[in-house]
């Protein structure tokens, strides 16, 4: 695996990141308290300015998985057309990270819905409430721990009939 | 449970706004509203017609569709995959298993990759046409909607004789499609290539320069270059803004690489240029469909037996030692294909911009985690900085220009 | 003793004459969420016109309308919206459930979306499909108009005596052999 030279500079100044490939697609991994850091390096010095999604991923039922969560930044490059992706591993308690809302604009509504979902908090987001879900609703349903059909969330409302309405 | 108004707006409020505040008026667009955008709210903050704030709220056809994508194997999940951006249904398929057989590290066959490219670009023709008609529509020109619409029931027409569904198709397998494409289904597509550009420039004619279309999105929802990078949008209204992308020529994917075709760009970013962005888009597609057609390789649409992943057909089932074991290994419950232990992402070109996939796999034939990057979510977050000094009437043509599908954008 | 009627009068009782009034004028009011809503539209469209069948122009606003069309997957955040707009729309109202997601929440059984909006709403005809073809809900509309014709009356007595839809009755087994083989593959609207 050929790293590209922005990826070497970047493993000597941030120690701790390991690179990683697969179908020559790069990934990078990051403890988390370093990731602030390392996205405000890609973005001003090695200039991925467009942020295409986060997303996160939860390995409660992964076979050999070592934490629980993986909050995954997909990063892109217009000029350079490069994709990167970075990821950092979060578990419980320690839900939180910093909020990348003051590098990317797009950070915003994408930050919310990995709250809404999972419940990872965002230091620093402007507005962070749930997003695709009503505001009452109790659980992160994207967890492996919450079940498919839900816990009858779905049906307690009431009923209209055709004398009452 | 609805929301109320007042609840919407961010947290931190400052007080001597909110005494100047007292004579602007809360009105709430949807989630049940005239234009042709679904299910979705914005509750606005205006100064009589002027809208000074306006606060989305999405969710309303939020169905679990990651949730699904974690119980559903890679074939069953495509039939999910089709609800998402509903207006083409073929780009997201496309986009599915071009993310699942990037992740398992196949490829496909020459005729497969042409008769994808053909069925997503009709997709993009498709989707084109009901964006523009819906601006159109949403500003008070109804005949072109009609018109559009009638062109799409010919598309429907293709669909339907090349996998038996009008749209919700569901058309490709891992490894391949679900049947290939047959020598009526070629006819009709040249058929519509044939009729179709006398349409189009009709339908040009129509709106491109009527005075009323003109005035009314002109100079409305500008969003400059850097804007958009910032934001994240991709797709005609990136392309609208100036920035020179397209994943197609980026970093081609399916047949794109051999065939030629323009990428049209603008550089105003306003309504206007994203309807003409669109316009030209459906040329440069036509043009595409005709040279694949031309060009359509033959041989098998599904992979070989050796992959282990698509189906074979019956007479090498019957026939042959390994067309037997991959039909018993992909048919029978528990067994399936393999998927490495992984996560990946890919992309294609949707008509909306760029639709990725996030999988993750984990050796069963479900995907661990199935994440869709939403071009309409993504877009819609910006509507609140288009609208900003605009007027009312202003709302559903900036609304019809981002081309928001609830679907895509709720999942 | 017989009395004479002249040839150019037709005697009919009032309810037949609302009945027939109002079926041949039913607007819908559509309530488009998702894959559904664009079938809805491909029915309004000029191919297949919906606008023959007296739905002459779809109103967006519920008090001008009397059947609701409920084109789409409902969910959870979207059901109170639902609520509230069959209850401003006025009497006689008719609503039809279009598409497998509305009817029984269709291929999404997840946390969000509901199963069926006849758990909630009165439904008088489901249309099923994924999505159903336009000509599959000109032919609900065209059932729901018998309906109208049948039993109507002009004071709206058939609303107040009607009972609420049993929800489970969808999961109630039906004697399937039993039953004539047209029966079975009817496309149309079906009366549960």
């Amino acid at each position: 695996m050929i790293l590209p030279s922005y990826l070497l500079a970047l493993k000597q100044d941030f120690l701790s990141a390991t690179t990683s490939e697969y179908i020559g697609q790069l990934r990078l991994r990051i403890p988390a308290d370093e990731l602030q850091s390392l996205l405000t390096a890609l973005k001003q010095r090695y200039e991925f300015d467009m942020l295409i999604d986060i997303t996160c991923v939860d390995y409660l039922n992964y076979r050999g998985a070592t934490d629980r969560f993986g909050l995954v930044y997909v990063l892109l490059g217009t000029e350079s057309n490069e994709r990167l992706i970075v990821r950092t591993y979060l578990n419980e308690p320690d839900l939180t990270v910093p909020s990348a809302v003051p590098l990317w604009e797009s950070a915003n509504w994408l930050e919310r819905e990995v709250f809404d979902m999972f419940g990872i908090r965002f230091a620093g987001h402007p507005d962070l409430r749930r997003i695709l879900l009503p505001p009452e609703f109790a659980s992160f349903p994207l967890r492996k721990d919450y079940p498919l059909q839900g816990r009858g969330e779905r049906h307690n409302f009431p009923v209209l009939t055709r004398e009452s309405a | 449970m609805p929301l109320a108004p007042s609840e919407l707006s961010p947290p931190q409020v400052d007080e001597a706004g909110l005494a100047e505040q007292d004579y602007l008026w809360t009105l709430n667009f949807g989630p049940q509203h005239p234009a042709t955008h679904t299910t979705l709210r914005i509750v606005l903050k205006l100064d009589g017609e002027r809208v000074v704030d306006a606060v989305p709220d999405i969710g309303y056809l939020h169905s679990g569709f990651e949730k699904i994508g974690e119980h559903l194997d890679y074939n069953q999940y495509v039939t999910v995959t089709d609800r998402m951006n509903y207006i083409s249904p073929m780009a997201n398929n496309v986009a599915w298993h071009h993310a699942v057989e990037a992740l398992l590290g196949i490829e496909i066959t020459p005729r497969c990759k042409y008769i994808r490219t053909i069925i997503a670009e009709l997709a993009r023709i498709s989707d084109h046409l009901l964006c523009n008609g819906a601006v159109g529509l949403d500003v008070g020109a109804f005949t072109f909607f009609l018109y559009g619409f009638y062109q799409r029931e010919v598309i429907y027409d293709i669909f339907e004789a090349l996998c038996g569904a009008r749209f919700t198709n569901s058309y490709t397998r891992t490894g391949g499609l679900m049947y290939d494409m047959t020598p009526l289904v070629i006819e009709k597509t040249r058929t519509f290539l044939r009729a179709f550009p006398k349409t189009l420039d009709d339908m040009e004619r129509l709106l491109g320069r009527n005075r009323i279309f003109i005035d009314r999105t002109k100079g409305v929802g500008v969003l400059s270059k850097q804007e958009a990078i910032s934001r994240g949008c991709t797709g005609p209204i990136a392309r609208a803004s100036g920035v020179t992308r397209d994943l197609r020529k980026d970093s081609p994917y399916l047949a794109y690489a051999d065939l030629e075709f323009n990428v049209p760009c603008a550089t105003e970013g306003d309504c206007y240029s994203r309807y003409l962005v669109r316009m030209a888009e459906i040329r440069e597609s036509l043009k595409i469909v005709e040279q694949a057609l031309e060009n359509l390789p033959s041989g098998p649409v599904n992979v070989g037996v050796d992959e282990r992943v698509a189906l074979p057909d019956k007479k090498q089932v019957y026939q042959t030692i390994e067309g037997t074991i991959t039909h018993f290994e992909l048919v029978m419950l528990s067994r399936g294909f393999t998927v490495p232990n992984d996560e990946m992402y890919a992309a294609i070109e949707a008509p909306n911009g760029e639709l990725g996939f996030y999988l993750a796999g984990d050796g069963s034939d479900r995907a661990y985690r199935a994440r869709c990057r939403p071009p309409s979510f993504i877009h819609f977050a910006t509507f609140p900085h288009l609208i900003r000094g605009h007027t009312l009437s202003d709302i559903v043509a900036v609304l019809g220009s981002l081309n928001i599908i609830a679907a895509e954008l709720d999942r | 003793m017989a009395i004479e009627v002249p040839e150019n009068v037709l005697v009919s009782r009032l309810d037949q004459l609302a009945n027939w009034c109002r079926k041949n004028s039913l607007w819908p009011m559509p309530f488009a969420t998702a894959c559904c809503g664009i079938e809805l539209m491909a029915t309004g469209a000029s191919r297949h016109d919906l606008a023959r069948f007296g739905a002459e122009v779809m109103r967006f606003s519920p008090r001008q309308c009397d059947l609701m069309i409920v084109a789409g997957r409902v969910v959870m955040k979207m059901l109170p919206v639902l609520q509230r707009i069959w209850e401003q729309m006025h009497e006689p109202k008719w609503c039809i459930s279009m598409g497998a997601c509305a009817s029984t929440g269709g291929v999404f059984d997840t946390y969000c979306v509901v199963q069926g909006i006849d758990r909630f709403i009165p439904v008088d005809m489901y249309v099923p499909g994924c999505p159903p073809r336009p000509e599959q809900l000109i032919q609900a509309i065209i059932d729901l108009q018998d309906v109208i014709q049948r039993g109507g009356t002009i004071r709206g007595a058939e609303f107040e005596t009607r009972q609420r839809q049993q929800p489970k009755r969808a999961l109630v087994e039906l004697p399937v052999l039993n039953q004539p083989l047209h029966r079975l593959t009817t496309g149309g609207g079906q009366r549960i």
